[in-house]
Formats: structure tokens, C-alpha cells, sequence
């Protein structure tokens, strides 16, 4: 059984991970994190000294998408770093405890690593009715998380339900579903937005708080700056295209095999920031524009509600046609009735009118 | 009745139509019309924008016949028009225009001024505001029988006078002659010459053709001061005239309004279109030149112009009928820079001649017209109108010019 | 509200307010203006009205001709800005794409440096016909608070797509939403002002054509 109080470095030691090994893989993540060279080194000697991090990661109304892209891992990678680097003290999926046995791990690390563990929330918080549309144990997720975001250092709001609401959040929202920093309100929060997050951005965000014992820039949507910077549309490598007016017009059309620009199929890359046009996914294989899909915006929030994923985002959200027909409607009454109106006024008037006569000339 | 600003509201509510409602809701305030309008470029002063002159009317439409203007009425952000406003309005809408038609001719937005100015002057006949000259001239044709007060005795007079010169018969009443000639106040008055000219040219050209003792004025005071009622009663004199003579055109003289009251407005003024044609005297004179039937001899040397009659040219239609005449007896014959339907008025259009508060500006915006005959430095000006014959001589007279004003007609009379 | 739900209001309930008060409030604005009839004109024409009435609603654009005015720097810049909003408008690819969602069916763009160009000219003819409002006697005299209100509901279109395509200012969302909710506030205001001259310059070009074309004149 491992010794639960063995440093990083001892561990990685044991398993035969040089010590050269370790500084290219801080090197690397350093670099990812648009962190200086030199931090590397110190990134390096603190991870090596650190006794795993207690993480509690609570799952609430989602999919485990997030789960299943942070889990992804087809060679060594940083993934499998992170996980030996932390303690997952408390994970649904990845836990081999079930029932009351998983639950009593959860209140013991919490009472055990009060105020330093890092809390992870993946999937939005149903508020209506009590929050009885989701619970865990017989607890509402609205309770556990006030309950469990008490003794966190830090929560990381993984994947866009828990940073927005997400799915649950969208239209017609029948359970009053609500993302975290809607509920907490004093505790640091990263949002790690995306449906799912990319799972190289997850890791770099909890690697940056393991290593550095701080949380990255965020922006005004505490996203990470570093990942969610720029949008997909100013890294797209298919902007030249969107920039010469090449567009593909249909799913294949011409312009689709030749890979142009998806802007007129829908794609929200213009009004999304994430990380997907760099860094891309499964390990940088691809990422949908580049397997020839508009891209959804699934970083931001309520995009599930941000209109047709297929229409452009020049083109009205909502029903234009229908509603231009009703004005033709309403406004054909109203003005061929003030037409009306008109007509009667005139005819009236020329009924009244008195002749000029000499009389009033005088 | 009795004039009131209920009246007046009254009328211009009945005139409003389908054209006045697409103008208003057409203007950008671009100011084209200014600079087309003679009594801006000659004054400078922005009142006299054309379209600013019709801002009375503009209300009253707005008022009346727009939902939001009753809306806006309604929540009382709007005050309705008040007779206070229709008098400031008076002197721009009598004395500052002459119904040339330029501002129409140019508006880039399609509006005619013109004839929105020529509606609000139904209105404020209607509220008794309107200039005590066109008052009188009206007054006058409606009861005399002409503004000038030429009567019956004094046309039969003149028609001696040029028995005697011609040592032709003048005919008058005669039933069944082709075509019926009535004339202009300002000529019987100052210029008599222009009734030997035509006998001259009528006899010379054989026409058929008769004076009409119940119809004999042409001048239309009720256009001027822009009352339907009162141009309606003096063209139904003339309708009554051709109609009982059965004649089968009736030509109307050198005079500029007399033109567009019987040819364009009569028929809709008395609501039936005419059992005759109605030309223009040089129009006729043209159909007869172009017939064979007028044969001149002899040239004028004295490099001369043509000054196109607003209401004859740009409002009236007829241009080349007045050049194909002179130019059988011009030799030395130059058109102005602006000619034509762009030519300039003289002034004293559209009542403006009858309005003595309104002389000094008339005089002033004269210097239009003499920068144009400056500029193709003429000694004669040939017209077609006795009113722009009129003006164009004060206003020569008044800038000490060397240049002779002529009646086309009786030019032309000089050389058959 | 956040620059993406900014964005989404203006491209949804926002659009949906916007034509709703566009169509209806041009309807009536047409309609009542229409429906006022005119008389028949019983004077026996020398030429043909119809004619002259369309022939009227295109030369009109150019009035100076036969000397009747000096187009000078207001028709010309007039014409630029007219040009570049009309060709903006109806030929920049997002807007061909916005127009197809709602007519059904688009049509070719201009190359992007063109509109780039157009838009320009029109940032710049706008400006200039502005301030030589102010100084002219006529037009500042006739200038009423509407026609600024007027000319900023026109220009700010031109102006915040330059900068959505050009240099998004505050973040593409917001920029493309400024320049969508601009668009919004131009057409709302179209019932209200005299910009419903787009509508009704028709209309009145061809009844002066016509007015002028019965008697034989060709303005």
C-alpha cells in the first residue's frame, strides 16, 4: 500500500522516473502554462516536495464528460502526473468506494484537510423544488456543495455546467439549474469552461494551483487567461480562409473538402475563447473545425441557448419571418385604418368648407 | 362666409392628398430647393427655403393624418396651428413666391414645393390671411371682371384703337369661329399694341377666330392668391364663353398664369375636361409656322435672348414654340446660360407683381435676371408674358440697363 | 449581463423588437399616407405621365442637370454615402447571410477590400456632410434635433461594423453585438424620422415626374 505521506519526487523515484524525466515534463508544463523557462526548475523541486494534494471532486447534474476527457490519456502523459501528484480523495467515477463507505471518505478528508484541500465541481445545481432533482446520498446538490466549499482552498468549476449551468441551465431550465459561482461566493473559483474542458487545459489549471499554490490570471469570467485568452477564431488555421471570403456553404459542397472556412455553417469560434485551435484535442490530434464541424462555443455560457448551432451568427437568433409577417398584418390593419380615417377627415373637411366669395376679399 | 382660422385649417385639410403626405414624409431638410429658389440666392436670407414656407401646411399634416403626429397631439407635445403663424407665414408664402416650379424642377427627393405652396394658399385664403393687393385683384375679377379693372367698354375701346391702326375688322362674338382669343389685364392695359400684332398675323395667316364679350380676361387672380373658389368662377366665365361662341380652341395670351389656370387647372377646377383646346399664343403661332401658313420677311440684327415665362416654359411645356419663331426672324440670337425649363423667374410671378408690400424685394431679386443678361450681354429680350415683359422692364429701368424688353408676338407681327 | 448574453439578446428578442417595429411602423407610415388618394387629372396631357414618373425616380438622384442647380460637394458626397451604405448593406458576406436567413436565398459578396473602402468613404462623407450642416446658412437653419438624432442613427451602423471588422474595440462579441443593436436602433427609428424617405422618395419622384412629364417637361 503506498506510503500516503511519500513525496511526489519519492514516488516518481520508485518508479524509475529520472530526475531529468521530470524537469522535461515541468519544463513542458511550464511552457503550457505560458509560465518563464526558469519557473520550470522551481516548479520542478516544489512538485517533487509535495505530499499529494487532497482533492474532493463532486459530481452534480452532468454528463461525466469532463470526467471521461481528463481521463483520457493514450501514452504517459501530464494526465497520469496529476493524478499521482494528488490525493482524489472523493471522485464518483474513478472512487473504488461505494455508498456510505464513499461518503464517510469525503467528511474524513474534509475534516482532516480542512481549509486546504481543492474542491472540483463538474455538472450544474438544481435549485427548484428544494434541489431534489439531484442528490447524492439523500443530500441536494445545493447542500453538499455549501456544505463541502466551506474547508476547500480553491474550487475549480470543471466543464461549462458547472462554470455556467451548461445543459441543464438550457432553455426552458425545468430544474432551476445554477452553476457554482452562483451559489458560492467566497471562495477563490476557476472556471474551466468547455463541454467538455479540453483535458490538457484541466490538468494545466490543477498544476498550476498544485505547484504554485495560487491561482492562474483569470479573466472576468475567471477563466484562465492563459487557455481561454484568445478566441478559436484568431487561432483557427483555417482564417486565411474566412479572410479571403472562402466559405464552405453546405456540409459537402466543394468548399468543405477543401477545408475552408466554416464561419457561414454556423461556427461560434469568433465569440469563443478556449484553447481547442492550439492545443486541440486527444492529445492534439484535432479539434471539430479542423474534422469539419463549425465550432459549437461550447466554452461560453448558454450556448446551448445562443441559437441554431448551424446558423451564422450574423443571422437573427430568433423567428424574423414570423414575426415580420405579423407586423405586415397588424401594421396593413392599423394603416389602412388611419388611411380610413384619413379619408373621412378630408371628406368631412370638404363638406364644411365654405366658399370664397367676394365678401372675404374685401 | 367668414374667413377663420377654422376655415383655413378646414381647407388645407381637404387639399391634403396622397402627394403632399409622400413630399412631407420625403424631405431631408437638404436645402436643394434654396439654392433653386431666386428669393434665397438673391437675399441669402433661409426663410425663403421653399420647402420652409410650407411648414404651416407641414403641421397641419402632420397633425391630421399621421398616427404618431396624433399621437404626439394627443399627449399634447404638439400645438396646433395658430393664426398668428399663418399671418408670419404670409408675406414668404405670397411675397417670396412666384410658383416658378424651379424648387419642383429640383428636388432630389421628387417633393413639389409648388404645389404644396399653391395648397396653402387655399388654407390661408380661407383664414382671410393673405396680401391686401391680392385681395383686391381678386375682389376685383370677381366683381368687375378683371383685377385691373379693364371693362367691357375698355377692351371695346382698344379694339378700335387697333381697327384704326390695321384698318381690319376686329371680330367679337362671333359663333362658330375656330378659335376664341381672350387676353391679359396687363396687356389691354399697358401693352394695347399686342391687339393690332395679332390681328395682323391672324389676318395675314387666315385664321378664323373672335373676342368674346363675356370672356375676355384671361388673367386668373384666383390662382394667385390661391383660391379654388375664385379661379373656378373666373374660368367657368371662359368655359361659358367658348361653350355659347362653339369655338374649337381658345388661346390664351402673353400672360404666364392665365396659361396654367385655363390649361392645366381649368378642367379639374370645374371638374369636367373641356370640349375645346386650349394653346398658348405661341404655341398656335407655331402650328401656323409649321403649317406653311405664316410667312415673315426681314430680320432682327440686335443680338437678343429669350426670357422662358415660368409658367409657359418649365410649368406650361411650351420651349421650342417660342424659339421656332424667333428664329425665322432672328439673326443674332443667343440663349441665357440657364434656359429653357432651368431658366430663371423674372420675379414677379404668382401674384407677387400685385403686392406692393412685396416690391422691394421683387426689385431686389431682380439681380438674377441681370446677372444673366449681363453675362451674354444682350441689347433686346424677347417674352411671352406682358407680366415678365413688365418686370424685366422695371427692373432694367432700375439697374439702368441697356437692354429693350419685346412681346414675342408683336416682334413677330412687325415682320409678316 | 455578460458580453455573450448581450450578444444573444440583440441577435434574438432584440431583432424580433426591432423588425417588429420596422415593418409594422413603415406599413403605417405608407399606408396613411397612401391611402389619402389623389384626384384625377381631367387637363388633356401633352405627354405621358407614367413614363416620366419612372424615368423620374432614377434621374432625380442626379437633379443638376439642364443647369438647374450646382450639385457641388453635397450631391457628391450625398451620392458617396448613399453608394457605400446601400452596396455595404446589400453586399458584405455577413450580411448577405443575414439577409438570405430571412428572404430565403443570397447572392454573391463583394470582395471584403472594396466594402473596407466604401466603408470609409462613408465614415468620411458622413462627417463632412455633418459639419457643413452646421455652417450653412439653409441647412443648419432647416436642421432640426430628428435630423441629428437622424444622422446618428445612420452613421453608428457604419462606423461600429468598421470596427467589428476592423479592430473589434471592446472584444469581438461586444463589437459585433454594438453593431447588430445600431442596426436595430436605425430601422426603429425609420417610422419615426424622415429616414422613411427611403420608402416614400419613390413615391414622390414619380408623382412630380409624372406631374411635370403630362406637360411635356422632362425633369
Amino acid at each position: 500500500m503506498p506510503d500516503p505521506f511519500m513525496t511526489l519526487g519519492e514516488k516518481l523515484a520508485l518508479q524509475g522516473v529520472t530526475r531529468r524525466t521530470f524537469l522535461k515534463y515541468c519544463t513542458s508544463l511550464a511552457s503550457l502554462m505560458a509560465l518563464p523557462p526558469a519557473m520550470a526548475a522551481e516548479m520542478a523541486e516544489k512538485l517533487a516536495k509535495s505530499t499529494r494534494q487532497p482533492v474532493i471532486w463532486l459530481s452534480f447534474q452532468e454528463c461525466t464528460g469532463c470526467t471521461e476527457s481528463i481521463a483520457r490519456s493514450h501514452s504517459p502523459t501530464l494526465e497520469s502526473l496529476i493524478f499521482d501528484a494528488i490525493s482524489l480523495d472523493y471522485h464518483h467515477t474513478l472512487q473504488a468506494a461505494s455508498g456510505g463507505a464513499a461518503e464517510a471518505a469525503r467528511l474524513a478528508s474534509m475534516k482532516e484537510h480542512y481549509g486546504k484541500y481543492i474542491l472540483v465541481v463538474d455538472g450544474a445545481i438544481p435549485m427548484k423544488d428544494g434541489g431534489v432533482y439531484s442528490t447524492i446520498a439523500g443530500i441536494s446538490n445545493y447542500d453538499m456543495l455549501i456544505d463541502t466549499a466551506k474547508g476547500a482552498a480553491a474550487i475549480i468549476a470543471a466543464g461549462t455546467c458547472a462554470a455556467y449551468g451548461g445543459l441543464p441551465h438550457a432553455n426552458p431550465n425545468p430544474t432551476g439549474a445554477v452553476s457554482v459561482s452562483d451559489i458560492v461566493k467566497d471562495k477563490p473559483i476557476i472556471n474551466v469552461p468547455g463541454c467538455p474542458p479540453i483535458a490538457t487545459v484541466m490538468t494545466g489549471v490543477i498544476a498550476h494551483v498544485l505547484t504554485l499554490g495560487a491561482l492562474p490570471e483569470l479573466d472576468e469570467q475567471k477563466r484562465p487567461k492563459v487557455f481561454f485568452g484568445d478566441t478559436i477564431h484568431d487561432r483557427c488555421y483555417r482564417r486565411p480562409f474566412y479572410d479571403q471570403g472562402k466559405f464552405a456553404k453546405t456540409f459537402d459542397d466543394e468548399g468543405a473538402r477543401n477545408g475552408w472556412c466554416l464561419f457561414e455553417l454556423g461556427c461560434k469560434g469568433p465569440v469563443t475563447r478556449n484553447a481547442c485551435a492550439t492545443l486541440k484535442w486527444n492529445g492534439g490530434a484535432s479539434f471539430p473545425i479542423e474534422s469539419g464541424h463549425p465550432c459549437l462555443g461550447c466554452s461560453e455560457p448558454n450556448f446551448w441557448d445562443a441559437g441554431d448551432f448551424y446558423r451564422a451568427l450574423p443571422e437573427p437568433a430568433g423567428k424574423v419571418l414570423t414575426t415580420a409577417a405579423a407586423a405586415v398584418a397588424a401594421g396593413a390593419v392599423i394603416g389602412i385604418a388611419a388611411g380610413a380615417i384619413g379619408r373621412r377627415k378630408k371628406a368631412k373637411a370638404a363638406a364644411e368648407r365654405k366658399p370664397v366669395t367676394s365678401d372675404d376679399l374685401k | 362666409m367668414t374667413t377663420s382660422l377654422a376655415q383655413g385649417v378646414n381647407a388645407l385639410v381637404d387639399v391634403i392628398d396622397r402627394p403632399i403626405a409622400a413630399f412631407f414624409n420625403s424631405c431631408v431638410h437638404c436645402g436643394f430647393c434654396a439654392e433653386a429658389c431666386l428669393f434665397y440666392t438673391e437675399t441669402g436670407d433661409p426663410r425663403y427655403t421653399p420647402i420652409y414656407k410650407v411648414e404651416p401646411l407641414r403641421k397641419v399634416w402632420k397633425q391630421h393624418f399621421t398616427v404618431w403626429g396624433k399621437f404626439l397631439h394627443a399627449l399634447g407635445l404638439s400645438k396646433p396651428l395658430t393664426i398668428e403663424e399663418l399671418r408670419e407665414w404670409e408675406p414668404l408664402v405670397y411675397d417670396a413666391c412666384t410658383l416658378c416650379g424651379r424648387c419642383s424642377a429640383v428636388c432630389p427627393l421628387g417633393n413639389d414645393v409648388t404645389y404644396m405652396i399653391r395648397k396653402l394658399r387655399e388654407g390661408m385664403v380661407a383664414a382671410g390671411v393673405a396680401p391686401e393687393g391680392l385681395k383686391g385683384a381678386a375682389y376685383r375679377s370677381l366683381t368687375i371682371g378683371s383685377p385691373m379693372k379693364i371693362t367691357l367698354q375698355t377692351l371695346k375701346a382698344t379694339m378700335r384703337d387697333a381697327e384704326q391702326q390695321t384698318g381690319l375688322t376686329i371680330p367679337l362674338d362671333k359663333e362658330g369661329a375656330e378659335l376664341m382669343l381672350i387676353l391679359s389685364s396687363n396687356e389691354i392695359g399697358l401693352y394695347p399694341e399686342i391687339l393690332p400684332a395679332i390681328a395682323r398675323i391672324f389676318d395675314k395667316a387666315g385664321v378664323s377666330w373672335t373676342l368674346c364679350s363675356t370672356a375676355f380676361e384671361a388673367t386668373n387672380a384666383g390662382i394667385q392668391i390661391g383660391s379654388s373658389d375664385v379661379a373656378r368662377t373666373l374660368v367657368q366665365r371662359i368655359v361659358d364663353g367658348a361653350e355659347k361662341l362653339k369655338v374649337k380652341t381658345v388661346i390664351s395670351p402673353e400672360c404666364g398664369h392665365a396659361y396654367t389656370a385655363l390649361r392645366w387647372d381649368g378642367p379639374n377646377l370645374i371638374g369636367r375636361p373641356f370640349p375645346f383646346k386650349v394653346l398658348h399664343i405661341t404655341e398656335f403661332l407655331d402650328q401656323l409656322r409649321a403649317a406653311g401658313k405664316l410667312k415673315t420677311s426681314g430680320h432682327e440684327s440686335e443680338r437678343m435672348t429669350y426670357h422662358d415665362p415660368c409658367q409657359i416654359a418649365r410649368r406650361g411645356g411650351v420651349v421650342d414654340a417660342p424659339r421656332n419663331l424667333i428664329d425665322m426672324i432672328a439673326d443674332n440670337y443667343v440663349e441665357m446660360e440657364e434656359t429653357g425649363i432651368a431658366n430663371w423667374c423674372c420675379g414677379g410671378g404668382g401674384g407677387v407683381s400685385s403686392i406692393e408690400r412685396a416690391d422691394p424685394l421683387r426689385r431686389k431679386v431682380f439681380s438674377k435676371k441681370k446677372s444673366q443678361l449681363d453675362a451674354i450681354k444682350v441689347t433686346t429680350v424677347v417674352t411671352a408674358c406682358a407680366n415678365c415683359r413688365h418686370m424685366i422692364e422695371e427692373g432694367i429701368e432700375d439697374n439702368k440697363m441697356n437692354v429693350k424688353v419685346v412681346s414675342l408676338t408683336e416682334m413677330l407681327a412687325q415682320h409678316v | 449581463m455578460n458580453d455573450a448574453d448581450f450578444l444573444l439578446w440583440v441577435r434574438g428578442p432584440g431583432m424580433i423588437i426591432a423588425v417588429a417595429v420596422f415593418v409594422f411602423g413603415v406599413l403605417v407610415r405608407f399606408l396613411e399616407m397612401w391611402l389619402l388618394g389623389k384626384n384625377v387629372d381631367l387637363a388633356e396631357p401633352k405627354g405621358a405621365a407614367f413614363g416620366a414618373g419612372v424615368r423620374t425616380m432614377f434621374t432625380r438622384s442626379a437633379p443638376c442637370g439642364e443647369e438647374m442647380c450646382d450639385g457641388g460637394f453635397v450631391l457628391f458626397s450625398s451620392w458617396a454615402f448613399h453608394i457605400a451604405f446601400v452596396l455595404i448593406f446589400l453586399f458584405l458576406a455577413p450580411h448577405i447571410l443575414f439577409l438570405k436567413s430571412i428572404l430565403g436565398f443570397g447572392w454573391p459578396a463583394l470582395p471584403k477590400a472594396l466594402m473596407t473602402i466604401l466603408a470609409i468613404i462613408g465614415i468620411i462623407s458622413m462627417v463632412a456632410l455633418l459639419v457643413h450642416r452646421f455652417f450653412h446658412a439653409v441647412r443648419n437653419f432647416l436642421g432640426k434635433t430628428v435630423d441629428y438624432v437622424a444622422w446618428t442613427a445612420t452613421f453608428l451602423p457604419l462606423l461600429t461594423g468598421y470596427l467589428a471588422a476592423h479592430s473589434p474595440l471592446f472584444g469581438y462579441s461586444m463589437s459585433l453585438a454594438l453593431h447588430i443593436l445600431s442596426f436595430e436602433i436605425f430601422i426603429v427609428l425609420i417610422p419615426f424620422t424622415k429616414l422613411m424617405h427611403m420608402f416614400t422618395v419613390w413615391v414622390a419622384r414619380y408623382i412630380n415626374g409624372a406631374a411635370f412629364g403630362r406637360k411635356g417637361v422632362a425633369v
